[in-house]
This record gives C-alpha cells, sequence and structure tokens, in this order.
C-alpha cells in the first residue's frame, strides 16, 4: 500500500477515534453533571427551611405542620437503625448462604438455589412491603415480639430497646423487612467472589489439613475481602434509600423512643408520606432538606467505606 | 439517587399528562386534587361522558397538589378536602364550593367490643389520641360505658402518616371541643400527633386498626363501612349519642349555617341537630374566579350541576353524602355572583 493511501486511513481512523473517545466522555460527564445538577436543586429547595433552622435542624426532635417547626433528628436515627440492624442480620445470613453454596452445597443444589436467591432481589418492594404488614407483623406480634418484652425488656444495658407494646410494626420490624431485601444482593456478590478464589490457594490450605472453616476464614475471606466489603456497601446503600417496604411496616411516627419495638420514620417513608399533601413553602423545603441530608448521609457511608478499602489495600500492599 | 430520579419521573409524567390535557381542551375539562372523592368525581365523569360526550379528567393527586396546580392555572378546577380560608382565596383569585360529603369516622379493635358498642365522648377522644389517656379501661371510658367490659390494656392510636383532609376535619372536631387539643396540638393536614403510630391513606389507617389490637384510629366512612370496622358511637353537640350513617352526616349539613359563611368556609364538625354526627366533612371544588378562557369554565359548571341534579344516587352508591338541594341553589348563586369572564360578565346564567 503507498504510503499517502495509508495515511488517509490513518487519518480516518483517527477521526472515528476521537469520535468515539469524545462521545464516551460525553456520556461519563453527563452522569457527573446529572448528580451536580440534582445537588443543586436539592440545595436550592432546601434554602427557606435551611436558613429559617440552621444546624438546628439536625438535632431538633419537633415535627410540626401546623406551627410550621421541623427537625430531622428522628428520621435521620430511623433510617440509620433501620440500616444497621438490617446489616446486623443480613451480614451473618449472606456469608452463610455464600459458604454454603461455594463450599458445601451438592453441586446439583448450587444452580436452582443461587437463581432463587437472585430472583429474590427482583420482587419489587412494594411487595415486600405488603408482604411485612399483612403477614410478618401479625407473626412477629403474636409469637416474637412478648417474648423478646418478656425475656429482654428487662435487661440492664439492652433492654430499653426491647421495652413496649407488641404491635408488629415499629423499628425492628422494618429492618427485619430491610435484612430481607439486601440478602440477595449481599449473598450473591458474596458468592461470585468466593467462586473466584484459586482452587489452588483452597487445595494448599486443606492439604496442610485446615478445616473448611479455616480455609474459609484463613483463606477465601481475606483474599476476597474487598469483594465482600463492596457487596455489603451495596446492601446498605440500598437498605439506606428504601422507600416503600419500610414505609409500610415502620409506623410513620415523628417521635423518638429507645426501643425498636416503637413506630419510628425514615427519611424516605417521611418523604413518600408527606410530599403529596405538603402545603407551604417551608413544609415543602423542610421536606427537601430531609432528601439532602439522605444524599449526603449516602455520600459519606459510601466515601467512609471506600477510604477504607483504600486503606485495606495499602496496608495489604506494605507487607507484601 | 433513587427518591430524585422517582421525582423526576413523577415531573415529567405530570407534564405529560397536562400537555395531554391541554391538546383536547375542546372537548374534555381537567381537574386535579383531593383523593378522598376520587371514586365519586370518576364515576360522575363516565355517566356524564357516556350522556355528553364530554370527558372530565380528575387527577387524584392530593389535596395540596390540586391547590398547587389550580393556582397554576395547568388545571380547570382544583379540588380539596380542606375548605382554604376567605384570605387565602381572594389573595390568589379563587372561589370554592363543597361538591359532596362524608363523614369521619374512629373505629376500635378492641376484643369482644362489637361495632357501636364502645361510646365516647369528644372530650375523651382528644385525651386518648393525646395521649392522655393510655388504658381502655380508664375511669373516663368507664363513665360513659356502664356495664362494658373494657380490658386493662394500652389503647394503641393509629392516625394518618400523610397530610390528609380527613385529619383535617378529625382534627378541627377535637380543637372545638377540648381546649387542651387546640392548645397543644392545632388543627391541620398534618400535626405533630403526641403518641400513636401512622398509616399510609385510610386504606392504611384500616389496615392498622385490623390488624393491631387494642388499637383506635379514623377513617372515611366509606373505608369503615366496606372494612366492616367497628365504629364508636359520639355524644354530638346536643348531648345524644349517634351512630354514623347517611341519616346523622345529613343532619349534621342541614344544621351549618352555609349562607353566613363567606366563601364557602364551613366545617361540619359539631354541628348542633339531636341527630348530627359531630365528625363530618365537605369537599371542595376550587377555581379561578377570573376566567380566561369562560368556554371550559362553562363546561366545569355544567358538569357539577348535572351532578346535583343527577349524581345524589351514584353517591350514596358509593357511601358518600349528596349536599342537600338548599346548600346546592346556595352554590349556584354563588357561581353566578362570583365566576366572570375577561369583560366581567358572568359565566353562570
Amino acid at each position: 500500500m503507498p504510503t499517502f493511501l495509508r495515511d488517509v486511513h490513518m487519518k480516518r481512523h483517527n477521526l472515528l477515534d476521537t469520535l468515539f473517545r469524545n462521545i464516551t466522555r460525553l456520556s461519563a460527564f453527563a452522569v457527573l453533571l446529572l448528580l451536580v445538577a440534582i445537588i443543586v436543586s436539592l440545595i436550592i429547595g432546601s434554602a427557606p427551611s435551611i436558613k429559617a433552622f440552621g444546624f438546628n435542624f439536625l438535632t431538633s426532635t419537633d415535627w410540626d405542620p401546623v406551627t410550621d417547626e421541623y427537625g430531622a433528628f428522628v428520621p435521620i436515627v430511623g433510617t440509620l437503625a433501620t440500616s444497621a440492624i438490617a446489616l446486623l442480620i443480613a451480614i451473618p445470613v449472606s456469608f452463610g448462604i455464600a459458604l454454603f453454596l461455594t463450599e458445601l452445597s451438592p453441586r446439583w443444589l448450587r444452580r436452582p438455589l443461587g437463581i432463587a436467591i437472585e430472583l429474590l432481589a427482583g420482587i419489587p418492594s412494594i411487595i415486600y412491603g405488603m408482604w411485612g404488614l399483612f403477614v410478618f407483623a401479625p407473626l412477629f406480634a403474636d409469637h416474637v415480639q412478648p417474648w423478646l418484652i418478656e425475656e429482654l425488656g428487662p435487661l440492664p444495658i439492652f433492654g430499653p430497646l426491647f421495652q413496649g407494646i407488641p404491635m408488629g410494626i415499629g423499628v425492628l420490624t422494618a429492618g427485619i423487612i430491610l435484612a430481607i431485601m439486601v440478602i440477595p444482593f449481599i449473598a450473591s456478590v458474596m458468592r461470585d467472589v468466593f467462586e473466584v478464589v484459586p482452587t489452588l490457594l483452597k487445595e494448599s490450605a486443606y492439604g496442610l489439613g485446615a478445616t473448611t472453616w479455616e480455609v474459609m476464614w484463613n483463606v477465601v475471606l481475606p483474599y476476597t475481602k474487598i469483594g465482600v466489603a463492596g457487596g455489603i456497601m451495596l446492601g446498605l446503600g440500598r437498605a439506606l434509600g428504601e422507600t416503600m417496604a419500610v414505609t409500610f411496616v415502620i409506623g410513620n411516627a415523628h417521635e423518638l423512643s429507645a426501643s425498636l419495638m416503637m413506630p419510628g420514620n425514615s427519611i424516605s417513608s417521611a418523604l413518600a408520606n408527606e410530599f403529596n399533601e405538603a402545603v407551604g413553602e417551608l413544609y415543602t423545603s423542610a421536606l427537601i432538606e430531609l432528601g439532602l441530608i439522605l444524599f449526603l448521609i449516602t455520600f459519606i457511608v459510601l466515601s467512609l467505606a471506600r477510604y477504607m478499602l483504600y486503606i485495606l489495600a495499602k496496608r495489604e500492599g506494605s507487607t507484601a | 439517587m433513587n427518591k430524585s430520579t422517582l421525582l423526576f419521573c413523577c415531573i415529567s409524567l405530570f407534564a405529560s399528562l397536562f400537555a395531554a390535557g391541554n391538546a383536547f381542551a375542546d372537548v374534555s375539562i381537567t381537574g386535579a386534587g383531593a383523593t378522598f372523592p376520587y371514586p365519586i368525581y370518576a364515576k360522575w365523569a363516565d355517566t356524564y361522558k357516556s350522556q355528553t360526550d364530554i370527558s372530565v379528567n380528575y387527577q387524584s393527586i392530593g389535596s395540596g397538589g390540586g391547590i398547587k396546580q389550580i393556582i397554576a392555572k395547568t388545571v380547570d378546577f382544583g379540588a380539596s378536602d380542606m375548605p382554604l380560608k376567605p384570605e387565602y382565596l381572594k389573595k390568589n383569585g379563587l372561589m370554592q364550593f363543597p361538591a359532596v360529603m362524608g363523614g369521619v369516622v374512629p373505629v376500635i379493635n378492641i376484643p369482644g367490643i362489637a361495632a357501636g358498642q364502645l361510646k365516647l365522648n369528644g372530650k375523651a377522644l382528644a385525651d386518648i389520641f393525646q395521649g392522655k389517656i393510655t388504658k381502655w379501661n380508664h375511669p373516663t371510658i368507664k363513665a360513659l360505658n356502664p356495664g362494658a367490659k373494657l380490658p386493662n390494656k394500652t389503647i394503641i392510636v393509629v392516625h394518618r402518616s400523610d397530610g390528609s383532609g380527613t385529619t383535617f376535619i378529625f382534627t378541627n372536631y377535637l380543637s372545638k371541643v377540648s381546649p387542651g387539643w387546640k392548645s397543644a396540638i392545632g388543627e391541620g393536614t398534618a400535626v405533630s400527633w403526641k403518641t400513636g403510630t401512622g398509616g399510609k391513606g385510610n386504606e392504611g389507617v384500616a389496615s392498622y386498626v385490623q390488624r393491631i389490637k387494642n388499637s383506635i384510629g379514623y377513617v372515611e366512612y366509606a373505608y369503615a363501612l366496606q372494612n366492616k370496622m367497628a365504629y364508636v358511637q359520639l355524644k354530638n353537640h346536643d348531648g345524644q349519642f349517634v351512630k354514623p350513617n347517611d341519616t346523622s352526616f345529613k343532619s349534621a349539613a342541614a344544621n351549618a349555617d352555609w349562607k353566613k359563611t363567606s366563601g364557602f368556609y364551613e366545617l361540619l364538625t359539631n354541628e348542633p341537630g339531636k341527630e348530627s354526627w359531630p365528625i363530618t366533612g365537605a369537599t371542595f371544588i376550587l377555581m379561578h374566579k377570573t376566567q380566561k378562557e369562560p368556554e371550559s369554565a362553562k363546561e366545569v359548571l355544567k358538569f357539577f350541576d348535572w351532578a346535583y341534579n343527577n349524581g345524589d344516587k351514584m353517591a350514596e352508591a358509593l357511601d358518600y353524602v349528596p349536599m342537600p338541594e338548599k346548600v346546592q341553589q346556595l352554590v349556584r348563586t354563588a357561581w353566578k355572583e362570583q365566576i366572570k369572564d375577561n369583560k366581567g360578565n358572568a359565566i353562570w346564567k
């Protein structure tokens, strides 16, 4: 091929390359732009409320649409408490699921079980909410809560968490429903990362006489901890923002209570409940500020998680 | 992230709905607002369409949304469960009229106590919802119900978690009968509850009450009927115990002095009359006083005139209470006097 022809070819290629690069860059930046636009509109929307309440908004437990006084403390606590309960339950269960699926389960059972867990992730959240309210809450109120209140209620430190009336709905119920919702996410990520552990490593450990548990704890988990942490963060992200299912079972009360049995509120369920009918600038603005706070909480949690992973990776590098 | 996307979707959905509404403005009228009267407005609209070929497109987005939409003039009429104060109407150039009525009914779930067996008065009801009376066998409740077997159980209060005209009517009644309630909580579509748990919508409150033993809540009459819930008898203004039904709602409406109140700002709570149910309320239609498009405004008025004349049976079938004849006449007069086109001519003749 003569050189000038090749040059023309090259030029066309270069042109296409540049075009393609710019299109992909534009797509990537569009996400960033959208993110910034959402933050800006949230800040503009919550300006009247920020002006009126300042930092008191974060610590005040008032929520009174009649006198136009708002505070976000109750929904913030509710959001964090339900997510914490959800993770507390979901992490060990998901670990168990992933351990069983990758190490212990007979081969023929792995696929159907794995698919079943992934299907759980596809159920719309309102179904979980309705199931929670109509099926789980009555059973919980009749059979589990009375026991919890009687046995754990009188305990010295943790006792107040379990005192109250067996209603079936409340912060604890919301946490449990959330746990069921995030288990499929965490479990399937855990299973996927456990599966990529090189057989060589595991075989060597078994060869040295390690038990299944020792292999899991000392070989598989250290090898996959970044992936596992990623799966947990995915679950946490879902738990923090979940709206419908929580609204159904949390009880939607703007009251601060030490007990997990009592109704509470979360940021997203307060928004779902009140946004439609919020009349007046300050009310709407306070709700938008709640949204902004949820945004910030999610951002902080995810950044912390990233930072933690970064530190972990660095320490790994220095010891190796 | 999740919610912002949702919000965005909602906005674009509404935008497209209203855009569609405007495109067919010559053959259809649009309204938006309260969810409580949605079933009857939809029924009326459907029958009206089959008789006149004019379609009424009503979006039940909530009273708050309805007020915002009519002020923004994106709809021909707005609807609100809560009447707007005359000053607020004036500020926004609006007028309002009642379309249909309903009652708010306290409902209970106490094992062993059947519908209508429990009797309460306004003061006791306010104290229960304020958390001052916490047990079912409290002396106040016992005194109102001699002979009834009231359990020594904690009362679980269920209220609305979303803003609602139902809550407004209910808290308005409690404010009228209990000074303690008025100073501590007051009235509104959403208030600062001191106790209890919140259900979303009438159906949310109904299902919580049905599921939680020893609970008390309040729902629209239709929901109490349809879910076969145990209602409470209330002592009314005249000192009589009454049950919630068509007769007691109509009595409350008939005894209200609609003529005296400006702008139909009338709440039918704690009305006099031996048979009157104390927590009754109307749901309202909002329209602009000066109409740029008199044709569509006329269609709206025609629709509600038709509904007044022909819609009573349909309303009753859906457990609403039609407005009394004399109130309907007052409304027609108000149309004539208040709704004008650009030149100041009355649209309704």
